[in-house]
């Protein structure tokens, strides 16, 4: 809510803040301050501020309050006026196109001068012919043959409201010659209201805050006035169907208005507040509202007396019949549902309670009397309309947030008497209150020692009370006890623990946080829990990023379509369940993913341009709909995507070449044995998404745990990426962090010397590297310390389906040198199995 | 004896000679050459030890020893000589190699971790140290859980605070917050008191720009105890600040509004990008918002499953996306998700 300075000192006396001062007190019991918009009012001094401010002021040698003693035509242009101008000093010829200053052209002299507010020459204001905001200095020019250097300004130009149709009028009384500073300087605060603060969606409220955390007296509005008006008795009636809803129903009535603009110091406490002026009765029921934060409904009551057929208008409150519409000021036409709560006569709906007024019944220029509604309602019913229509007004927004109904009967008369001020008539005696059970305003009562217990402080009982007292509740003391009934204003304090939870807010943030004492934690350390897998995760990353691989983190919407992308075009794609958005931003992003190699391909395609080399990983959740159970498994995944270039180009060395299946497979390994998983196998298999020559699952024991390979060239081709293969690995996230192992045998290093050979051995082509590994092993037993392919060979002289593995092997005994005699024991036994087993020779 | 003297003048021509020959030499191929010529095997001094089994019996120790000793004083020669020549190799090689040292290095391929998850580990570490375990919660969630537990019954003003994405599966949702995870945690610890912090993914109905996410990474941190104050809360909260951000970070707690907590605060640390004098990231106030917190509410407590007569705790939530983007000064929040790898290199 925007509220202006000028407007909080009618209910407090802040003269002794600056500006800075007072933004930093409100902000400081929860009115943040976003916001101080300068509408005249000098900046503050100095140059560092913790506020943004906005907005210009008005120099009070530049601006100043002036009176037109005539309206003259411009002798080469029609729509162009020149007005003789008093300023206080001297009388200055101005020239204005304002049209609303043409029905006093060529009148002669003014009977009573027009007060408006003047910018001298060299004053800086807003341009009121750009659109937006902004500021231009005024120089001396010509205009169509007049001289002209100074400007009668427009609330637009002085930053009050967007409005430059015509220039300000001031009220009457405005003193020539003041500066317009001292008269109407002001500044506007943007304060972020909390959704549970909606009481301080008034001035009143914000001022209530101020009071107490200040220290200062709160002025209440007078609402007392004498109703000279014959009694309101007969004149209207109230029937509530559900108490409900619609606790209390208010109303008042006011004849033989004059409907007319409102003086002009509440038409610009209006605007600065962010709200059209309308009429002076209009207005009234919007002022009342920003004042106390109690939305008002003014009826026009002819047309209400014309509905009702002459007969006594009867206001019936009342939920909509199926099938009901009802057109409200906007100009919209709603139709109704049972649940939502209207405002009726005998005739039908009037207005949609505590939302909008109907367009049927609204204060017109012809209208002569209004009867006022003041009303309380429920609040959830009415976010539920508000929701339902998608309809919003400033009524809405505090009806919805709860409004206390002992306010109801206060806004109208407090309108009623504004009304009067501002639209002349008389107000008839007395009110109509249907108000058959008021609610019991809830009783806390709470001990000093619980309070500084749980705040950790040292505040006194009374010391307590007296914030207590300053927001308006009534406290006794007795002792450590202090008992605090809740002010008739707000409905957001409970009873028993969770009342006491409330006001421990409002002792708190009044006392001030800053003053509470810091404090590190006094508690006993919980139970320490054990959840390897999260400390294993952590390492995992550490491994994958050592390897060489960059971590990601992909969005969890997608859509079906693009989880397809990862299969081939041919591919039946099997229907499968996905957690859906009921209210998607857009289709793309419409359901949570169920596949995270779709992800990676996705970000590889995006990178795809870059060439070069890109290898990438992600951790995270796919989401995957459970039969009977209402929440989704989320599967931790694991994914690794590779392409480009196996080592990054330099300026020196060879060209380097492509990645292949080797180097995805040689991060798998390097992950496998960080995370000391033994018992790993390999397995070559067949998945839509890859190669099916290139694939292997990845096997803990006998668990799958996921697949790598090369992705489908087909795949691949759903994809705009570059040339080189990609290769990509999708692995379950659980089975592997429970294979890692922080715990593991450390192998001795060895004492003794290694002795190194090469074995190279012909096979048939079917038989693979890691066969022939194993009859090594086999062979060479527990002093076979090291295998490693280092060569594969195919050739003519080999012969059709043959190849030649080559092996570097190294043995090692753990407690003597191996003599040449044992090795080549062990060397033979291995040829000798290889032949056995594998029909293996060696390689000549 | 004359064939003894000969044979003794013999050795002192071959010493001589081979010294001479030494003298010359002046690159490591003739060094080497020179060593197979004289002291190789068929070098005139090895032929001296040869053509000693033809000789007199008594002469041979004499001759045995004075011909060591020739052989001797060409190896010490030997090896002086190659020392020199070394050392004369690697001055001149120092003298000559030299590098262009502002050439690039050869390029090595490496990853990082992605910078949500590096600044997730700092704060992960700063309440590690405080005692504070991790505990992981789901993303997909129950209105339940998301809002009515946390003391937002249906229509509850506050639900507004959050722009939800609902799931079409009746009463479940995209978690708006880590908030709910307090609920699991503690239903899961009940009655014992609790540290923990739980870091992951929320998600949040907005349209997606440059300065807002429809996915981001929170942290929530939950103490919950017989005698748990405002002042341990602050005190935690700040210490954790300055350890985040510096031991100098200014810190201040401003009032705000949470349905599940109660008294409510925002902590406001001093500008990082300014320094506290005013620039368009803190808009000009000097203050950065960098989590919400406050005194656990009864209501959620009792949902938790803990009395709350006898319990009281706090909890904060920190949106780990936006104070990132603030301290790299980040133009762009989409940056995170959109995993440029330009961008993430960097980190």
């Amino acid at each position: 809510m925007r509220v202006p300075l000028t407007w909080l000192k009618d209910y407090v006396d802040i003269d002794d803040l600056d500006l800075e001062a007072l933004a930093k007190v409100m902000t400081m019991v929860g009115l943040e301050v976003e916001e101080i918009r300068m509408v005249g009012l000098p900046m503050p001094s100095g140059e560092k501020h913790e506020f943004k401010y906005t907005g210009f002021s008005w120099p009070e040698d530049k601006f100043v309050v002036a009176q037109v003693d005539e309206v003259m035509p411009h002798p080469n242009a029609d729509r162009l006026v020149l007005c003789r101008l008093n300023d206080g000093n001297e009388e200055i010829i101005v020239l204005t196109g304002a049209p609303n200053l043409y029905e006093y052209k060529g009148k002669g002299a003014l009977e009573k001068p027009l007060k408006v507010a003047y910018a001298r020459e060299g004053s800086t204001l807003y341009d009121g012919h750009q659109p937006g905001r902004k500021l231009t200095t005024l120089k001396r020019m010509k205009i169509r043959g007049v001289e002209s250097f100074s400007m009668i300004c427009s609330e637009k130009e002085l930053g009050i409201s967007d409005a430059h149709e015509g220039v300000i009028i001031l009220d009457e009384d405005a003193p020539t010659g003041m500066p317009l500073v001292d008269y109407m300087g002001d500044a506007v605060f943007d304060v972020d209201t909390l959704p549970n603060m909606v009481r301080d969606a008034s001035v009143l409220g914000m001022a209530r805050e101020i009071a107490a955390a200040t220290g200062k007296e709160l002025k209440h509005p007078n609402a007392a006035f004498e109703m000279t008006g014959p009694s309101i008795k007969g004149k209207a009636a109230i029937e509530i169907n559900d108490l409900e809803l619609n606790p209390r129903f208010v109303l008042g009535l006011i004849g033989g208005i004059q409907i007319q603009p409102s003086p002009y110091w509440v038409r610009r406490r209006l605007n600065l507040a962010g709200m059209r002026p309308i009429n002076c009765i209009v207005d009234a029921t919007n002022y009342v509202m920003l004042e106390l934060g109690e939305p008002l409904h003014a009826f026009d009551y002819d047309i209400l007396l014309e509905r009702a057929a002459d007969e006594t208008p009867t206001i019936i409150t009342r939920t909509a019949k199926d099938g009901e519409k009802l057109t409200t000021l906007d100009g919209v036409e709603h139709a109704l549902d049972r649940e939502m709560e209207l405002v009726t006569d005998t005739s039908g709906p009037l207005s949609l309670a505590g939302v909008m007024g109907g367009e049927e019944s609204e204060v017109n220029s012809n209208t002569k009397s209004v009867l006022l509604e003041g009303a309380s309602w429920n609040f959830i019913n009415i976010r539920k309309t508000v929701s339902k229509l998608k309809i919003n007004s400033e009524a809405a927004y505090r009806f919805s947030r709860g409004v206390h109904p002992a306010l109801a009967e206060l806004g109208v008369r407090l309108c009623l008497k504004r009304m009067h001020e501002w639209g002349g008539g008389q107000v008839a005696k007395g009110l109509i209150d249907n108000y058959p059970a008021p609610p019991e305003d809830p009783v806390v009562e709470l001990s000093t020692e619980w309070v500084n217990n749980s705040l950790g402080t040292d505040i006194s009982a009374q010391e307590i009370a007296d914030i207590l007292i300053a927001l308006e509740f009534e406290c006794e003391v007795e002792g450590d006890i202090i008992t605090a009934k809740t002010p008739p204003h707000r409905l957001d304090i409970h009873t028993g623990i969770i009342g006491r939870a409330d006001l421990l807010e409002e002792i708190s943030r009044i006392y001030g946080f800053d003053k509470i004492p810091s404090q590190r934690l006094n508690q006993p350390l919980p139970p320490q829990q054990v959840d390897p897998s999260l400390g294993m995760e952590e390492n995992l990353k550490d491994l994958l990023v050592n390897l060489g691989l960059q971590e990601l983190i992909a969005y969890r919407m997608t859509s079906p379509e693009r989880e397809a992308r990862r299969f081939p075009p041919d591919f039946e794609v099997p229907d499968q369940q996905y957690i859906e958005i009921q209210n998607p931003i857009t289709v793309e992003r419409r359901v949570m993913r169920r596949s995270i190699l779709s992800s990676m391909l996705e970000i590889l395609e995006y990178n795809s341009s870059l060439g070069q080399r890109l290898a990438l990983f992600e951790i995270g959740p796919v989401f995957h709909p459970v039969e009977g159970q209402q929440l989704p498994e989320e599967k931790m995944m694991l994914s690794i995507g590779l392409t480009g270039l196996r080592e990054k180009p330099s300026w020196q060395g060879s060209e380097p070449e492509n990645m292949d299946f080797y180097d995805l497979k040689g991060v798998v390994e390097g992950m496998m044995q960080g995370l000391h998983i033994a018992d790993v196998g390999y397995q070559a298999s067949e998945y839509p998404s890859f190669h099916p020559g290139k694939t292997a699952k990845i096997l803990i024991g006998d668990l799958e745990i996921g697949v790598m390979g090369e992705v489908h060239p087909l795949v691949k081709a759903n994809y705009e990426m570059e040339e080189p293969p990609v290769y990509a690995a999708e692995i379950e996230l659980k089975p592997l962090l429970e294979a890692g192992s922080i715990l593991f045998d450390v192998e001795a290093v060895p004492t003794y010397p290694p002795v190194l050979e090469d074995l190279a051995v012909v096979v048939n082509e079917n038989v693979t590297a890691a066969e022939v590994e194993a009859v090594m092993r086999k062979g060479g037993g527990d002093y076979l310390a090291k295998v490693q392919l280092f060569d594969i060979y195919r050739g003519k002289q080999l012969g059709e389906g043959k190849k030649s593995l080559a092996f570097s092997l190294t043995y090692i005994a753990p407690d003597h040198t191996l003599t040449d005699k044992e090795v080549s024991k062990l060397r033979n036994k291995i040829i000798h199995l290889l032949d056995q087993e594998l029909d293996a020779k060696l390689r000549s | 004896m004359a064939e003894k003297e000969e044979a003794l003048n013999n050795l002192e021509k071959i010493e001589a000679d081979a010294l001479a020959v030494l003298e010359d030499v002046a690159n490591q191929e003739s060094l080497e050459a020179w060593r197979v010529s004289h002291l190789g095997r068929s070098s005139p001094v090895m032929g001296v030890f040869s053509s000693m089994g033809s000789m007199d019996k008594a002469l041979r120790p004499v001759m045995g020893k004075a011909a060591n000793e020739v052989r001797q004083a060409l190896e010490t020669a030997f090896e002086e000589k190659q020392q020199l020549m070394e050392a004369k190799a690697l001055k001149k090689a120092l003298e000559t190699e030299q590098l262009d040292v502002t050439l690039p290095g050869r390029p090595i391929a490496h990853g990082r971790l992605h910078p949500l998850t590096q600044v997730l580990r700092r704060i992960t570490r700063i309440f590690g140290d405080m005692g504070f375990q991790v505990y992981p919660s789901p993303e997909v969630e129950t209105d339940d859980y998301n809002f009515t537990y946390l003391n937002m019954p249906p229509y509850h003003p506050a639900r507004d605070m959050w722009d939800t994405f609902y799931t079409k599966t009746e009463g479940v949702l995209l978690r708006t917050h880590t908030s709910p995870g307090q609920i699991r945690v503690m239903r899961d610890r009940a009655p014992e008191p609790i540290r923990a912090i739980l870091p992951g993914a929320t998600m949040r109905y907005e349209q997606l720009s440059a300065r807002s996410e429809i996915e981001f990474a929170q942290v929530e941190v939950l103490v919950i105890g017989e005698n748990v104050t405002f002042a341990e809360l602050k005190g935690t909260l700040e210490d954790f600040a300055r350890r985040l951000f510096g031991e100098d970070a200014r810190t201040r707690l401003r009032p705000s509004h949470f349905p599940f907590t109660e008294p409510s605060a925002e902590m406001d640390v001093g500008c990082f990008v300014c320094g506290g004098e005013g620039c368009p990231v803190c808009k000009e106030t000097g203050w950065l918002e960098i989590l919400g917190c406050g005194m656990v509410h009864p209501v959620v407590l009792e949902y938790g499953g803990y009395d709350p007569e006898k319990f009281s705790g706090f909890a904060a939530g920190m949106g780990i996306d936006r104070s990132t983007l603030m301290r790299y000064r980040i133009d762009d929040i989409r940056h995170f998700r959109n995993n440029d790898v330009r961008f993430l290199r960097q980190f």
